[in-house]
Formats: structure tokens, sequence, C-alpha cells
């Protein structure tokens, strides 16, 4: 067994028990939600640093061989999603520090927190699709509680939303993975690429196809499967908003393109030109939807939605830059989205209201705050020489490359409404003046500030250090293009049990 | 014989996703609670049922004896039943919670969060 694999799922596991054994231990609780995060982020870098340079790895757990046993692989993809969700981990587990309220600490919400990493961290490392299924449904259970936790109206009714359309996913992907194991006779990934190859059943491919679309669709929320997004996102503590906004959805994002670049490639001009269009509709859909809004959270909910087009487009042009493009995507959004939100934290600790008519005068009180909002919002619409400029030009060149005018078109016309909707809060909540005196609660807001300066700082040394990135995700992109790396690791593993 | 069962398991699943679209949350817990019996049929009859010998490995030989019966399925569905029974519990409980606490048991009247 390798254990590098297995330890971004068992230290959130085991962090998790820890503190349910000290329940009532309030400050114990604090205390292990940041070790147990920092240790994760440790070891997803050591991780990721040992597949830079060793390759895929793959593991057997139980030591049985596959395709009987549950492999964990984990390749440059799989290796840079868990780096990103232990950074999610460690600035979400901060940033609750100073804006989580006690009775919220008291039920339980920092175990339920490192259980859905230990879920996210498992979905990201199986090499076994009905594993996927038990893995989102671990995470998902974690975060049905957690956006439910605190019991205000706003929560439940997002939650009943949340919680319905995710489980008629989870219903969806089972069904997918029951004909596809009555079609092809294993779960094993690995087992999978190379079996559904040999299968001549177009038919059934194409229906395997659209129905792992349609599940990993709902919870990535893509055209027209998003209306659970904007419904729910905003309603549970900002902390909880960011983390979903930042990495859940991005889960379903990590399952579609491990599902359409290892499984369903035998019709790409069908599959992948469908995704296209859909991403195309998502990215146009979302940031419209973003312009309407007037509450700070929605605004970035429904601009979720528009960003999630851009990783999907990455997949559906399906071209070794698009790829890298896609993924270096993921890593922006996950860092700026999530910024964001914090900022939008902050901002209701020092005027009271996520209404963008009751705010104003931010920039005048707290000019600092003010710039720190204006690097993520740049970066999000592309701005050079942030972070998000780069994996935009990334996206929009393979577009062009590929002779996809249409999307890269509709990729720079989004960029700019999307400028336009930060300029809208920028204007509203930063600039204008307040209509009503404010009084700032700055209770442990050094909790809250940290880790929206740590990220800034990562959008701008990202920019401003692209290239190792871009080698990392290109790498990581030819991977998934040509996954014979990742099939020879599940077998070598496999072999070396016989 | 599956004739039948494709037929009762494509009722279950016209079932379900017909309560989920009804206004009323009771009726949307009872569909997906069908929606998760469904997969877990269609599971069950779309690998291949087969009679046959146990899938164990008798003493000296190094597979079963054929035809044996694929365990499988059956470990997937066990897996799917324990997981589907966690989830109804939660969502009834949480519904129950949001009944509570709106007072109504119509969809159509949890609006607020998307003004």
């Amino acid at each position: 067994m390798d254990i590098l694999i297995v330890l971004p799922v068992l230290i959130p596991f085991a962090t998790s028990i820890v503190m349910l054994l000290c329940w009532s231990r309030r400050d114990i609780h604090r205390f292990l939600n940041v070790v147990g995060a920092v240790l994760l982020l440790i070891a997803s870098l050591v991780l990721l640093n040992s597949v830079a340079h060793n390759g895929v790895h793959a593991t057997q757990l139980g030591n049985w061989p596959a395709p009987f046993g549950i492999s964990f692989v984990a390749d440059l993809f799989s290796a840079i999603m868990v780096v990103i969700a232990g950074l999610t981990a460690v600035v979400g587990a901060v940033y609750s520090l100073g804006s989580m309220d006690q009775a919220r600490e008291r039920f339980g919400y920092y175990p339920l927190l490192h259980t859905m990493f230990m879920g996210i961290c498992g979905a990201f490392l199986t090499g076994d699709i009905f594993n996927l299924y038990v893995w989102f449904e671990v995470l998902l259970i974690s975060s049905f509680v957690l956006m439910a936790l605190g019991g205000e109206r706003a929560q439940l009714e997002g939650s009943i939303k949340y919680v319905t359309l995710n489980l008629l996913s989870s219903a969806l992907f089972l069904s997918a993975v029951g004909i596809l194991y009555g079609a092809v006779g294993t779960l094993n990934m690995a087992d999978l690429a190379q079996q559904l190859s040999l299968l001549d059943q177009p038919g059934i491919v194409l229906t395997l196809a659209m129905l792992f679309l349609v599940a990993f669709g709902i919870k990535a929320a893509i055209f027209p499967l998003f209306a659970w997004l904007p419904a729910s996102y905003h309603t549970p503590p900002i902390a909880v908003s960011a983390i979903f906004a930042g990495l859940l959805t991005k889960v379903g994002v990590y399952s579609l393109i491990r599902v359409f670049s290892l499984l369903f490639v035998q019709n790409i001009t069908l599959t992948h030109g469908l995704i296209l269009i859909l991403a195309g509709l998502t990215m146009v859909t979302g940031v419209l939807g973003a312009v309407a809004q007037n509450e700070f959270r929605r605004v970035l909910a429904f601009h979720s939605i528009s960003q999630i087009g851009y990783m999907i487009m990455g997949l559906g042009l399906f071209t070794q830059l698009a790829l890298a493009g896609a993924i270096f995507y993921i890593m922006h959004h996950t860092v700026v989205k999530m910024n964001l939100f914090l900022v939008s934290g902050i901002v209701h600790r020092l005027r009271g209201s996520y209404e963008l008519k009751d705010l104003g005068d931010v920039y005048k009180t707290h000019p600092w705050l003010a710039i720190l909002f204006l690097i993520s919002a740049f970066s999000l619409a592309g701005f050079p020489p942030l972070f998000g400029f780069w994996a935009k030009l990334m996206l929009v060149q393979a577009g062009l490359q590929a002779e996809h005018y249409v999307i890269a078109a509709t990729a720079l016309l989004v960029g700019l409404l999307t400028a336009f909707s930060m300029a809208k809060i920028w204007a509203e909540a930063f600039w204008k003046k307040a209509p009503t005196p404010a009084q700032p609660n700055t209770r442990n807001l050094g909790f809250m500030v940290a880790p929206v300066v740590g990220l800034t700082l990562i959008t701008i040394a990202v920019g401003l250090v692209t290239q190792p990135f871009y080698d990392l995700m290109v790498d990581a992109a030819n991977q998934l293009a040509d996954p014979s790396a990742y099939i020879a690791a599940v077998q070598s593993a496999s072999l070396a049990l016989r | 014989m599956e004739f039948i069962w494709a037929i009762v398991i494509g009722a279950l699943y016209a079932a379900g996703l017909y309560m989920i679209m009804r206004r009323s949350i009771v009726k949307i817990i009872l569909g997906l609670a069908l929606l998760g019996y469904a997969a877990n049929l269609l599971i069950f009859i779309v690998s291949n049922l087969t009679r046959g010998n146990p899938p164990l490995v008798p003493p000296g030989a190094t597979a079963p004896i054929a035809p044996y019966a694929d365990p499988l399925p059956q470990a997937l569905i066990l897996t799917a039943i324990v997981i589907g029974f966690g989830v109804q519990a939660f969502t009834i409980v949480l519904f129950r919670r949001a009944y509570r606490s709106f007072g109504a048991d119509d969809i159509d009247e949890l609006r607020t969060t998307e003004r």
C-alpha cells in the first residue's frame, strides 16, 4: 500500500473522529480544525511533488488486485485537485475561527467540515466508479448538514432545494453505474477505459455518457441543471458558502473531466461537441443572472455558474492546451471565488448587511479591503497580469487553435460582462455613500482578514510566476489526453500483489 | 422475467419523478425513495442475473466452479441501500424541521431565497 495516496483521506477522517470523541470541548475543536487542515495541505503537497517526479501513483486498498479490489490512483490532475482541497481546508478553517458563531461550533461544525474534506479527497483519488459514488455520498451528507446547520429559515429553504436536486443526481449516477456494470462487467476505471474501447455497442455507451453528463452536470451546476445553486449557496454562513463555491462544484467538474477523458472518448464529435454548447450556454446564463442580482453573495453565487462554463469549455474543446486551461481555471476559480466570498463576509461584519443597496463607503473607511476585493475581481474578469488572465488566455487560445471561434468569442464577451458585474459590486458596496451609518463588529477580524490576504497574494504570485504552473498543467493535461500511464499504474500496482 | 422487471423498474422511475415534481414536500421525500428503489432494482436486473454455484473458490482450485452467481451487484445494492437509508432519514428530519418553521407543505411557498 502506498500510504501517500491514502493520507489525504485519512487525515480529515482522523481529525473528525478525534473531534467527535471530545464533542463538548469547543476549544479543542477549534485547535484540531486548524491542525487537521494544515496537515491535509502538507500531505497533498507531498503527494503532488511525488506524482510530479515519479509519475502516476496507484495503490490497491486491502491489497486486493484490480479489477476486484478498489484502486486509489493519483495522477497529476487528481494530485492538483487534492492540493486545491488542502488549500481550501486551511483557508476555510482559519476563516471559520473568526466568523463562525458559538452555537454552530457547539453542534459539530468542525467535525462536519472535515468529514466533507474526507469525502472530497476520496472522490478525487479513487479509481473505482462505484467508490466514487460512495465518496460523493460522504461529501454530500456532510454538505447537507453544513448547509442546514443553524436552522435559519433561508437555510432550510435552500437546503430543501439543494438536497432534492443532489439526491436526484445521485440516483441517476447510481443507475448509470448499474447499467455500466451490466454492459461491461467491471467498475475499475482503468479497466473500464480498456473494456469500453472494445465494446461494440455505441448506443449503450452513448446512453451511459449522457446519464453521467446529467448526473455530474447537476453537481457541477452546468446549464440547464444549475437551479439549485443560486437558490442555496448564499444561505449558510459565509465560510460555508465560500468553501462550497470554491470546492464543492469542482468535484462535479472533476468527475466530468475524468469520465469524459478516460471512459467516454469513443464519439468525441457528438459528446464533447454537446459539452461545448452547454459550456457556452452556462457561461452566458450564469453571468447574465449575476448582473441581475442585488445581493453581494447572490451575485457571486450566480457568477460561479458562469465560471463553471469556462472549465467545461476546456473539456469540450478536448485538446491538450484546452484541458490544461480547464485545470488551470479550476485552480484559479477556487482561489478567487473563495476570496470574493470571504471579502463579502468581512464587508458584512463592517456594514451589517449583504444587500447592495444598504452597503457603501467601504473604500473610504477600509481602503485595504477595497484593494483586496479589486485584485480578486480583476483576476476573475481576466485582467493581466493576474492569475485569471493566464487561465482565460489558455482557454481562448485553445478555442482559436481548434477553430471554435464562437466559443472563444463567447468566452471573451462573458469576461467583459464579468467585469461589469464586479464593477456593480464595486460601485454599490465600496464606492457609493452608505445610506445608514454602521456599527462595525471587529471581534476576531484578524482570523477573517488573514486568509483573504493569503489568497490575494496567491492570485498575484501565480500571475507573475506563471511558467512552472503552466508546465504542470500541460503535464497534467497530457496525462488526461493519453490515459495509458493511468492504466499502467493501476496494472502494475495489481501485478505487485499477485 | 426480465421483461416484467424492466416494466416494473420503468414504472418506479416514472412514479418517483412524478412525485418529485409534485408541490407537496412529503411527496418529494416519497419520490426520492422510489427513485432509490428503482436504481437498486435496475442494478440487480441489468447485471445478468444467473442461478448458479456460490462464488467461492473450492480448496485446491484457483477459480469458482462455473456457472457461479455474481456477488458484486448484491454488494453494490447493499451499499446503496445503507446510504439511501441514511440520506432518507436526514431528508425526513430536514423537511419536518422546515415544515415546523414555515408551517407550509407547499414547495411553491419556499421562494424567499430566490428573490
